[in-house]
């Protein structure tokens, strides 16, 4: 168990363990109004793991998700799904949204089953699939409730369900536990933990906590201030198979959370 | 220039406080107690008004109610809502049907919004009664005016409503959308419509309240037709309760209409509505 | 709006349809719409004369005297059933039905009370005016943060204090929105009570043009009258702007 450091610009040197589904290359953003989010940016996401995007707030680590996403256009660079170069979203990616962003006129169930809903997929499959996915994350008998019926934390599990229903190969997921309480938060993480294991997709994940980049993440990617470019990448190799008390006091988990707080302090002044 | 969606205001409802051993203040709290109560109150100081009276061209409630009853038994009351209700029902469907979709398209599209908002932004600020007179002497005294009256009135905060409504589709739904790889036919279908819904309605209802405004000010100042009719000529023979009368019974019925519409939007349009009931 | 790269200020397609105005007009496609630059030669014309002047200062006085009246009881009333549920439930009812009732009903009861003179019309203004400014002020004092209601009571204001000193300055933003569509609706209000009046002001100067038939005539006063609301609703649009901050402090 060790935690390695590697220093970027040279993402592709780190011995990864699986081939890239996701690759990242000098990316910049600058907005309309001369906002610079992003400075070339390169990266690559191994397939089946949870990468963290993790960076102090306002950093443009949420720009790169939506750039990977499809949502957003980047200024210069390119973003490669697969060896193949993406620009609009696709159905191999699917995104958890910070505020849920569920619309509040449909049944849980119609949400969840939203995305197949906008692939012509026929109603009773598409509920079957969606009612499958909410079981999974732990909403059954909530299938006819509506958003506003549900806590905060219920809500984003629809989103989860909705991203899971898709089937997509790569789930992002935008801060989605930033609107939900602390307690929430952390059933919510070792759900996480859990849908990794058992769903064998790509997660992509941005936080601006180091807690929970470190709990979730196979690997964090520490982003400087904006312009953000890749400031470090890291390692995370924690037993992740062992009760959630033991991992959160495992010294490989208190080492990371203690070296990332370290790099990160030098961008709050 | 604000561009504040006029009529959607969150319905605060506060929570009855806590509180054992108050039952009997609570009862005289309850809302239906005190919308009685409020009612009743207003009744007796028009019945009081009238009796004193305050002034020779104000009969007390009783009598006016009487008269209702009366126009409602003699059939007049009903034929004259009947030529009012015409032109306004067209002018309000022409209106909804034509806002709408203006007001829709010019939150879809940039160029329509830059064409087509400020003049309806003037028309909303502008007193438009007074297009009235000019439309009669256009064109004539009948029907055809009416309606012009209750669109013109009307149309201008529905077509903001709408445009106000698409323009704020929340920016995440729409991502969402897009995310999932919506196409423009189902982001507008299935996010944009359905989210403005409740702002279209609201000015729906808005709209419908200044057709009545107009509908009621045409007959009063152009032709003594319908319930502009009844109250111009019993004002001129000084049958007070009457007159009264009438205008109680259309600001009634503007009321319950605007009401139907509100229920309409609730019972079709808004499941979630009627879920949390 | 954008064009090739270059912003176009937001108002400026009305100088497109003043274009399209003059267009139809000279074309003399209905009687209802003349030239728009025939119509401003007349609005010169009509400058000039007196019974314009006169009818100007009635409009002004009436409008001015009755948005007072709307604005000193509807504020305080709104303020009071923010701050009391037995007001509130005995009284929003008569508001949200007079909000949206056809008040141009209403205007020959006050006709038949207090005869055809400027006391109607003032009062016709207060009839229009005032549920908006009492409805806002409503919801001006329900989003005043509990906290600064606490924080008063905590240092002993007096209810008359906690008024003048938190509830009117918290509650400012909605005040000043509700006061900006009472304007509005007084200026219709206004118009409506000279048109059904008829005898005075802009009501007589209606009459005599349309019983004339002078087009645009009516059009000149049409102008004058919508670009007097549009002042009205830009100044007080700035003045609102300008206190939103006041609104900052609630959770």
């Amino acid at each position: 168990m060790t935690v390695t450091a590697i220093h970027a610009p040279t993402p592709a040197a780190a011995p990864v363990p699986a081939a890239p589904i996701v690759e990242v290359r000098n990316i910049s953003k600058i907005y309309p109004g001369g906002v610079e989010a992003l400075n070339n940016i390169s990266l690559s996401f191994p397939e089946g793991e949870l990468t963290s995007l993790l960076g102090p707030s306002g950093c443009g680590k949420t720009t790169l998700l939506k750039i990977i996403a499809g949502l957003l256009q980047p200024t210069a660079g390119e973003v490669l799904v697969r060896g193949r170069r993406v620009t609009a979203p696709g159905p191999e990616r699917s995104f958890v949204f910070q505020d849920f962003a569920l619309m509040p006129w449909a049944t849980v169930i119609r949400n969840a089953a939203f995305g197949l809903e906008l692939r012509g997929v026929a109603r009773s499959e598409r509920e079957a699939v969606a009612e499958k996915y909410i079981a999974s994350v732990g909403l059954k008998g909530f299938e006819r409730k509506y958003p506003h019926e549900l806590s905060g934390g219920m809500r984003q599990r629809v989103g989860l369900a909705r991203a899971l229903a898709v089937n997509a190969d790569i789930v992002m997921m935008d801060e989605p536990f930033s609107a939900v309480d602390e307690q929430t938060r952390r059933q919510f993480q070792e759900d996480l933990l859990r849908l990794v294991a058992t769903e064998r997709k790509t997660f992509l994940f941005v936080t601006h906590s180091i807690e929970e980049a470190v709990y979730v993440s196979n690997r964090i990617v520490l982003l400087s201030r904006r312009p953000s470019r890749v400031s470090e990448i890291i390692d995370v190799d924690l037993p992740r198979e062992s009760d959630p008390e033991q991992i959160r006091r495992h010294p490989t988990y208190l080492d990371a959370v203690e070296g990332i707080w370290q790099t990160l302090k030098h961008y709050l002044d | 220039m604000a561009l504040i969606a006029e009529g959607v205001r969150p319905a605060a409802a506060r929570p009855a406080g806590p509180g054992s051993g108050r039952s009997l203040r609570d009862g005289l709290q309850h809302p239906l107690t005190l919308r009685f109560l409020s009612f009743a109150i207003a009744l007796a100081a028009w019945e009081y008004a009238g009796r004193l009276p305050i002034s020779p061209s104000f009969p007390a409630f009783s009598e006016t109610f009487a008269a209702l009853v009366g126009m409602i038994l003699d059939g007049s009351l009903l034929a004259a809502f009947a030529v009012t209700l015409t032109p306004l029902a067209i002018g309000i469907t022409l209106s909804a049907l034509i806002g709408v979709g203006l007001g829709v398209l010019m939150g879809l599209s940039e160029k329509a919004e830059w064409f087509g908002v400020p003049v309806f932004i003037v028309m909303q600020a502008a007193p438009l009664a007074a297009l009235v007179p000019l439309l009669v002497l256009a064109y004539g005294i009948g029907n055809l005016t009416k309606v012009f009256v209750v669109c013109i009135m009307a149309m201008p905060v529905i077509v903001l409503n709408s445009f106000k409504a698409v323009r704020h589709t929340p920016s995440s739904l729409v991502e969402m959308s897009t995310s999932f790889g919506a196409t423009s036919a189902q982001r507008i279908g299935k996010i944009i419509l359905p989210s403005a819904t409740p702002v279209i309605f609201a000015g729906l209802r808005l709209g419908t309240a200044a057709g009545f405004v107009g509908a009621v000010l045409a007959e009063l100042l152009v032709t003594p037709t319908g319930i502009g009719d009844i109250i111009t000529y019993n004002q001129s023979t000084a049958d007070y309760p009457k007159m009264y009368a009438a205008i109680a019974a259309v600001i009634v019925v503007s009321v319950l209409f605007i009401e139907f519409l509100g229920w309409v939007e609730q019972r079709f349009l808004r499941p979630e509505k009627r879920a949390s009931k | 709006m954008e064009f090739k790269g270059y912003r176009i200020p937001a108002m400026a397609s009305l100088v497109i349809w003043a274009v399209l105005w003059e267009i139809v007009g000279r074309l003399g496609l209905t009687i209802l719409i003349p030239p728009l630059s025939t119509t401003l030669e007349k609005l010169a014309e009509i400058a000039a004369n007196e019974s314009f002047w006169d009818a100007m200062a009635i409009t002004m006085r009436t409008f001015l005297w009755g948005s007072a009246i709307a604005i000193v009881v509807g504020v305080p009333l709104g303020i009071l059933m923010g701050r009391s549920v037995i007001l509130d439930r005995m009284l929003l009812p008569w508001v949200n039905t007079f909000i949206s009732a056809p008040l141009s009903a209403i205007v020959p009861v006050i006709m038949a009370v207090f005869g055809f003179g400027e006391t109607t019309i003032i009062l016709t203004v207060v009839l229009f005016a005032i549920w908006i400014i009492i409805l806002d002020a409503r919801a001006g004092a329900h989003a005043i943060s509990p906290s600064l209601v606490e924080m008063a009571r905590v240092y002993g204001a007096s209810p008359r204090q906690a008024f003048a000193k938190i509830y009117v300055w918290s509650a400012l933003p909605e005040i000043l929105t509700g006061i900006r569509l009472g304007l509005l609706r007084a200026v219709k209000g206004v118009i409506i009570g000279q048109l059904l009046v008829s005898v005075v002001g802009f009501g007589r100067l209606f009459e005599i043009y349309s019983s004339n038939f002078l087009m645009e005539h009516m059009w000149a006063l049409l102008i004058v009258l919508f670009a007097l609301a549009f002042l009205i609703d830009l100044a007080f649009g700035a003045i609102e702007r300008r206190v939103d901050h006041f609104a900052s402090s609630r959770s």
